[in-house]
């Protein structure tokens, strides 16, 4: 286990280096010059040079790599170029708003759409099966937009039932008042695919040969159901979920515009609307490695949920 | 293509190609042609706003602002304000005023040229939006953009992810891993913070739109396409055109691609309805379409403010507009994807 975890730790640093390459470079030859977009439209040349000196845009470009090479080692990323704010504590401060709106999505989400994707699929062609998957398949056809903008506008505005938008400094008003609105939109939205995804993972079961085995040893459904199949589907369940972990750290971009929830996902479109380079680099940077880390978590997990999964 | 498909006739029967079979399976599938018909009508329409027959003059205010729709009548006058405008200066300052000796001269050149007073139309048959230009043209055009965006990037990421996944899966070796290490470094990013990235550095645009969201999208492509070229090239008829002297292009392009095509363009068809939705979103946060264009996200962004005032029809013909296209192509891609590849039915 040790000996496969160091492996796979090590081979994360070529593609961590790729990245890192990737958005240097990115920003470096396609990106606008930063000392000008810093300057703004009224600098002059030589103020524009005082810039390029400050930030070391004059050294060679190894020199330059090797510099944000170093932030990333150090966890050093700079401060932001709009205010000046250090790119480490805008993590902090803006993560928790993220993580109290996209927690709870995540976690109802999986919890109401796993028992209606397992019965359904276990009702496969009836009428409920049928309703899910038009259902899914015209829920899925409108832009979230278009749910947040009506959702707001019904609920918050011509109902009243929640705020339309806003967000406190504690933890627990966030969750009871200002939480709910967007968590109960994401559902609506989300639910119908995911019970469509996960309907097909326990299809896949159900028509395996040991489902047929456990029937004909005379077991109860329940136990087939719950014991046999619902254990087999949950590598590709645990799959999907670890895939969508690295979004909850970002958020949804979208609700915490709408919303105006202060954290991660609406500092990143603020970020890119400003031009504000070291932020948009940290945050790509950090997410990339979070992201392979999840994905090596995924793969313990699997090794937790079906023993008969070998590392190697 | 045809050439490698349609087999020589050597038996007593001919074998069925694949195209052939796989329409034959389409035509069976009703939900199918159904979607397949709206998906062609959309095309006509799109086909029609590029050459300029349709929505040409989508910018021009025709109503009056935010024209309610026709069947709900012209809105309620508002009274206008109560002191009547006086008709003119009530003294005389010819005296004083410098400007009075040209005033003659200045009518007389106004004279000249011909002023027209418009007739804005009270009601327009989709209503207006808060210039009084007509929904129904502007979310024509709006579906123009929104399409062409979506099928351009689609077919951009298929160039991509197709060109790379068959160098990779023809070759392996250093280029295979070369590829493979790419592939993992655009994976390891979430798509949207890498689109996020590319618009940044890209800028607006129709073009920029659909070139991020190529450069974000080709890595399933190019997994898909590398999985088949593995397989196909260690085959028997790959061989022997090695073996007759083709050269590795001629293999990779002429002989296994068209066998492969129908994988790819599942996959394609599979792209355009998330490519749409991404343009939608990235349009809506003002870093998609240019200003000058009007897509379903860009009207989606005006309709929320016109929501709150009670103008609701922008927002539902984006919204139609949109839930029937994907619909229609999503179902068509379904349909279309168990007609090529008849092992995946009954999936899901």
């Amino acid at each position: 286990m040790a000996a496969y975890l160091i492996r796979r730790l090590w081979q994360m640093i070529p593609t961590l280096i790729g990245v890192v390459l990737l958005v240097f470079f990115l920003f470096k030859y396609f990106g606008g010059d930063p000392a000008e977009i810093l300057g703004g439209l009224n600098a002059t040349p030589q103020q524009i040079d005082a810039i390029r000196e400050q930030l070391g845009l004059n050294k060679p470009v190894w020199q330059q790599l090797l510099i944000y090479f170093r932030s990333i080692v150090t966890l050093d990323w700079g401060h932001s170029w709009a205010t000046n704010e250090a790119v480490s504590n805008i993590f902090a401060t803006r993560a928790p708003a993220t993580l109290t709106v996209m927690i709870p999505i995540l976690v109802l989400d999986t919890l109401v759409a796993l028992p209606i994707a397992m019965w359904v699929a276990y009702r496969r062609g009836s009428l409920a099966d049928r309703s899910i998957m038009v259902v899914s398949t015209v829920a899925l056809s409108v832009s979230f937009l278009v749910y947040i903008i009506i959702g707001q506008y019904l609920f918050g505005f011509q109902l009243g039932w929640f705020p339309v938008q806003g967000w406190s400094d504690s933890t627990w008003t966030n969750l009871v008042t200002y939480v709910p609105l967007p968590v109960l939109l994401a559902l609506l939205v989300g639910l119908a695919p995911q019970t469509r995804l996960y309907r097909t993972f326990f299809l896949d079961e159900l028509g395996h040969d040991y489902v047929r085995t456990a029937r004909a040893k005379g077991m109860t459904e329940g136990t087939v159901l719950f014991k046999h199949v619902l254990r087999n589907a949950m590598i590709p369940i645990v799959t999907n979920i670890a895939l969508a972990l690295p979004g909850v750290f970002v958020g949804s971009f979208l609700i915490e515009v709408f919303f105006s929830i202060p954290g991660l996902g609406r500092e990143i479109i603020l970020a890119v609307n400003r031009s504000d380079y070291p932020v948009i680099q940290a945050v790509t940077v950090y997410l990339a490695m979070l992201t392979m880390l999840v994905n090596l978590g995924a793969d313990i997990l699997y090794k937790l949920i079906d023993p008969r999964v070998v590392l190697k | 293509m045809s050439a490698v498909l349609t087999p020589p006739v050597l038996g007593p029967r001919q074998s069925e190609g694949v195209w052939r079979a796989a329409w034959k399976r389409l035509r069976s599938d009703r939900v199918g042609m159904v979607a397949m018909v709206v998906v062609l009508a959309f095309a006509a329409l799109v086909l029609l706003g590029t050459v300029g027959l349709l929505a040409r003059d989508w910018q021009k205010e025709v109503g009056v602002p935010n024209a309610p729709p026709t069947f709900m009548g012209p809105a309620p006058a508002v009274e206008q304000s109560a002191i009547p405008v006086p008709k003119g200066p009530n003294v005389d300052l010819s005296a004083v005023d410098p400007l009075a000796p040209r005033y003659k001269e200045w009518d007389e050149r106004a004279a000249r040229f011909k002023a027209e007073d418009t007739v804005k139309r009270e009601t327009l048959p989709f209503g207006g939006d808060r210039l009084g230009r007509d929904v129904l043209a502007k979310a024509m055009k709006g579906t123009q953009t929104s399409v062409f965006v979506g099928l351009l990037g689609a077919v951009v990421a298929t160039l991509i992810g197709t060109l790379l996944g068959a160098l990779a899966g023809f070759f392996g070796g250093k280029v295979g891993d070369f590829l493979e290490w790419l592939y993992s470094v655009f994976t390891a990013i979430p798509d949207i913070l890498l689109i996020l990235s590319f618009a940044v550095i890209f800028g607006r645009g129709i073009g920029s739109v659909a070139i991020i969201l190529a450069l974000v999208g080709w890595t399933g492509l190019y997994r898909q396409v590398r999985a088949e070229f593995l397989k196909h090239s260690v085959r028997e008829y790959v061989r022997s055109a090695e073996a007759i002297g083709a050269s590795a292009a001629s293999r990779m392009f002429r002989h296994i691609l068209p066998n492969i095509s129908h994988v790819i363009l599942v996959r394609m068809s599979l792209l355009v309805v998330g490519f749409i939705k991404f343009e939608v979103i990235l349009s809506y946060l003002g870093l998609g379409v240019g200003v000058d264009d009007v897509s379903w996200g860009t009207m989606l962004a005006e309709a929320q403010s016109e929501l709150i005032l009670g103008y609701w029809w922008q927002l539902v013909a984006a919204t139609a507009f949109m839930a029937v296209f994907v619909t229609a192509f999503s179902l068509f891609a379904d349909a279309l994807r168990d007609a090529l590849d008849p092992k995946l039915r009954g999936l899901e």
